[in-house]
């Protein structure tokens, strides 16, 4: 920590490293008074506050390099920019909040917790995604969603190419035009209870009455690649 | 891996500082590519001259050499020597003959590149040393590529070094690897394009320059590429007044971009770009796969 002033705890990268910023933020007991932490001159540095354990803010200023925010639990971290390659990776719970655009892999494998984006993610958005609400206000690259298992993926905007290939579970709301579906994804029908859960999760996003509801599509599951199946081989 | 940096200006009064800047990126893609690097620069050039990028050993004796090209040629040419190369003005239309000259008095030496204003430097080592080596920042230009080499596909030595030449103020960086490389050099060595080294990145360059040739701008030339060039591949290129960004439409080679008033500007990570000036208010995106970005200076 470089320097406190009420209460919120400045960490400068600029005079420090990510690796001392980490470690810093891994002493944390829960229970900590630490609760507000400000970020300085991230400037495109990777693994900038991975593995965070404890249930406080974290606030990154600037653009970060890859992996922001990875395996976090409990704590909540905004980004003012933009993020690089997998941001989220893993998380478990807390939130995540890109103010800018995410790169490629955003929210990959993550088990919990909400991931907001509000510009654009890159390709794979959501890749084995299994159980983490991921919204994105923009748009979302090719291949998002591959192997998604849990959890749901909102977009108000596009989805590119071949989204959900090989999806086991996971609910894809896209509010936009699809590319293409990728193997084994096909369109499904919106009932209530998704609306619900479109509303639900854009409410705890903060987004509540921003967007109808009604507007998205809901893309999900054939089932049909859970098993194998020799007429399925070229599908695999 | 694989890094690579790219900078095209629009304003003139930042010509001067392109080596200085094109230097501190090259310098940040160090770990991406610790084998080694290089880079080529888009600087000033004199009507009815090219310039031919030598390379040798450290120890060649240039000045030597340029006396000999001097004597054969019966008149007088110009040298700049940097470490392990030297740049020879010629006239254009005695290119053919220094050619012939270099391959008869020094044999060992290698010509990396041809332009009427490109310059193109590449070693084995670290990116920052091989920068230092050649002093980059020193050099003036109105765009450059450099990469830094994290070798997949061929040896670690200079020749597999990026960038690629094959044409008058052509070349290329390529991070990723081809697939279908060996088809499409036979299809170029039967056009007569002849390739000087086993690297797949040298036949992503050539088949450029073949299209172009053809007629095609770059920009073409690139879009032909989608259908053409089979694998993994994020290449910037660069022309006498042009250069283009593309992405195979998997895109798994990472690329960011800025542009401003002022540069267009080409990093594998942005940290590669944030001492770019006015860079916080730039605007930044990663380029989408597939699709070809160019740039070009009004001829």
């Amino acid at each position: 920590m470089n320097s406190r002033f009420e209460n919120i705890c400045t960490f400068d990268l600029a005079n420090a490293t990510v690796r001392q910023l980490n470690q810093a933020l891994h002493d944390l007991k829960s229970g900590t008074g630490e609760t507000h932490w400000k970020i300085l001159n991230c400037r495109g540095l990777h693994s900038v506050a991975v593995g965070l354990n404890v249930p406080i803010v974290v606030e990154v200023d600037g653009n970060v390099g890859y992996y922001c925010g990875g395996m976090n639990q409990h704590a909540s971290i905004i980004v003012s920019g933009n993020a690089g390659v997998g941001v989220a990776e893993n998380m478990m719970s807390g939130l995540m909040h890109i103010k800018g655009d995410a790169s490629q892999a955003a929210g990959a494998t993550a088990q919990g917790g909400m991931l907001i984006i509000d510009g654009n993610a890159s390709a794979r958005c959501g890749i084995s995604m299994k159980g983490i609400d991921i919204i994105v206000k923009g748009s979302i690259g090719h291949m998002s969603a591959f192997m998604a298992q849990a959890g749901t993926l909102t977009v108000l905007g596009d989805a590119g190419e071949s989204l959900g290939d090989s999806i086991y579970e996971a609910r894809l709301y896209v509010r936009g035009s699809v590319a293409s579906l990728g193997s084994d994804c096909i369109e499904k029908q919106v009932r209530d209870e998704h609306q619900a859960q479109i509303f639900e999760k854009l409410k705890a996003a903060g987004m509540a009455g921003e967007v109808d509801v009604c507007e998205f599509k809901r893309y999900g599951s054939a089932r049909n690649l859970y098993h194998f199946h020799v007429d399925n081989a070229s599908s695999y | 891996m694989c890094g690579i940096v790219g900078l095209f200006l629009k304003d003139k009064s930042l010509e001067p500082e392109l080596g200085a800047m094109l230097s501190k990126m090259l310098g940040v893609m160090c770990d991406r590519g610790p084998d080694s690097a290089g880079f080529a620069i888009y600087g000033a050039g004199s009507s009815g001259m090219v310039k031919l990028t030598l390379r040798a050993t450290a120890t060649t004796d240039f000045a030597a050499l340029a006396g000999q090209v001097e004597t054969a040629l019966g008149r007088k040419i110009t040298h700049i020597t940097r470490d392990t190369h030297s740049i020879f003005s010629v006239p254009a239309e005695h290119e053919a003959d220094v050619r012939l000259t270099l391959a008869r008095v020094a044999p060992e030496i290698t010509v990396v590149g041809l332009g009427a204003r490109m310059e193109l430097y590449k070693e084995v080592g670290l990116p920052t040393a091989v920068a230092r080596r050649f002093q980059l920042e020193t050099m003036a230009g109105t765009h450059g590529i450099g990469h830094t080499r994290m070798a997949t596909e061929s040896a670690v030595t200079t020749n597999g070094a990026h960038p690629f030449s094959t044409g008058l103020d052509q070349c290329l960086v390529h991070n990723g690897s081809l697939s279908n490389h060996r088809g499409v050099r036979r299809v170029l060595e039967q056009e007569g394009l002849r390739l000087t080294t086993d690297n797949d990145s040298e036949v992503a360059a050539a088949y450029l320059t073949s299209r172009m040739h053809k007629g095609d701008t770059l920009g073409a030339a690139l879009t032909h590429s989608l259908d053409d060039l089979d694998g993994f591949y994020t290449f910037v290129v660069g022309t006498e007044t042009g250069f283009g960004v593309l992405r195979d439409p998997i895109a798994c080679k990472p690329a960011v971009m800025a542009e401003t008033g002022r540069y267009v500007a080409f990093g594998s990570e942005y940290r590669v770009l944030v001492d770019l000036p006015g860079i916080e208010t730039a605007k930044i995106w990663e380029p989408e796969p597939a699709k070809v970005y160019f740039w070009d200076h009004a001829a």
